[in-house]
């Protein structure tokens, strides 16, 4: 209605054509669809927690003010297994410095005003940010990110209570499985965004780097390398476009394509097939 | 006491991220390429979060049930399968897996 769906200024602005409507229904059921699978996982670190160790109260607290799950379960791992609070910290929040860039991302998507900025920070995370970025227009990206972080936010700290109450009951939760419950929500929120080649290759150099690094470096650390895939990949296909574009001079300022190059290169020919 | 260090450490340190991130002013977002690294950082963080998750018990890599319910899970997707099902197969792959000792 009032609200302003062009901020740019940028003189293409004008011209894009306006994209296609999505019903308010089906924003609001991919929505909850989202917010209540992942919401009912708070089960899952509830009764994680509870098995490391920490009371009650410190399981809610970090439902209620941490509220990122990976960095929620990051932390309540290197505390069991016996890490310093600011070693264990430093893991969390490596894995939490990732919501920065989808703040990034969404602060233009969103465009909230300072007031609400305070709040609606405090709900961003993967699955809120993927629903957003999903949408096509402003209105609905608020839509998509509301519903979405009302029903998880609720229904993470409901569940978390639950399962650091019922833990003791569960015995061994590995045995149920729940410990595949947070890389399939991962999956499940990554397949949609691998459009074309460059995010495969990204997504693909992501994954080596994480698991050559596992092993090697502090936790949370690994994750924060693996980012390094998507300037590498932006890297290599700038120059190839530039290659293609100013012809050998460019080529051959550039030397060998680093390692990182053949995943792309394998990935880019595989987009040309699709 | 040590626990709510970290957790209060934890708690501001994410919160600030968050709010730094959707706070950045708006000129930064104007330039083209760093629109595409905000677009391309989330693919590449998702991956890794879902590699680290599937084959990582702490700094060691291992191949066990879950390895099983996350394939099952991206063929779940493959199939258009809904967003809870998805997961619901995910967990009931893994139990199974185990529940059969493998």
């Amino acid at each position: 209605m009032a609200e302003q769906t062009e901020i740019r200024t940028s003189p293409r602005a004008a011209a894009p054509p306006p994209p296609p409507a999505k019903p308010d229904s089906a924003v609001v059921r991919d929505a909850l669809g989202v917010g209540v699978a992942v919401g009912l996982s708070g089960f899952a670190f509830g009764v994680t927690s509870a098995g490391a160790g920490l009371g009650l109260l410190q399981t809610c607290a970090l439902s209620l003010l941490v509220f990122t799950g990976a960095s929620q379960f990051a932390l309540v791992g290197a505390l069991a297994a016996g890490g310093n609070p600011f070693t264990a910290a430093a893991g969390a929040f490596f894995l939490g410095a990732r919501n920065a860039f989808y703040g990034l991302r969404l602060s233009a998507v969103l465009g909230y005003r300072a007031r609400i900025r305070p709040l609606a920070a405090h709900w961003i995370i993967d699955e809120t940010s993927a629903v957003a970025l999903a949408q096509p227009d402003r209105r609905t990206a608020r839509l998509g990110f509301t519903v979405t972080g009302l029903t998880l936010y609720t229904l993470w700290n409901l569940t978390t209570l639950i399962g650091a109450l019922g833990a003791g009951a569960l015995g061994d939760t590995d045995a149920w499985g729940l410990d595949a419950a947070a890389p399939a929500v991962f999956v499940a929120l990554l397949a949609p965004m691998l459009k074309d080649g460059v995010e495969r290759a990204a997504a693909g150099l992501a994954v080596v780097l994480v698991l050559v690094t596992l092993p090697l470096l502090p936790t949370g650390v690994p994750v924060l390398v693996s980012a390094l895939a998507a300037p590498a990949v932006l890297l290599v296909q700038g120059r190839r476009e530039r290659a293609a574009g100013s012809g050998a001079v460019r080529a051959a300022a550039a030397p060998s394509a680093r390692p990182e190059g053949t995943a792309e290169l394998r990935d880019a020919t595989g987009e040309d097939r699709a | 006491m040590t626990v709510w260090i970290a957790i209060a450490v934890t708690a501001a340190g994410c919160y600030l991220v968050k709010y730094l991130g959707l706070s950045a002013p708006a000129g930064v977002l104007e330039r083209p390429l760093v629109k595409r690294l905000a677009a391309l950082l989330p693919v590449a963080l998702l991956a890794a979060l879902t590699a680290q998750q599937t084959f990582g018990d702490g700094p060691h890599l291992v191949l066990d049930a879950k390895a099983a319910g996350v394939a099952a899970a991206a063929l779940a997707l493959a199939l258009r399968a809904p967003f809870l099902l998805v997961i619901g197969v995910a967990v009931a792959v893994t139990a199974g897996v185990r529940a059969l000792g493998m």
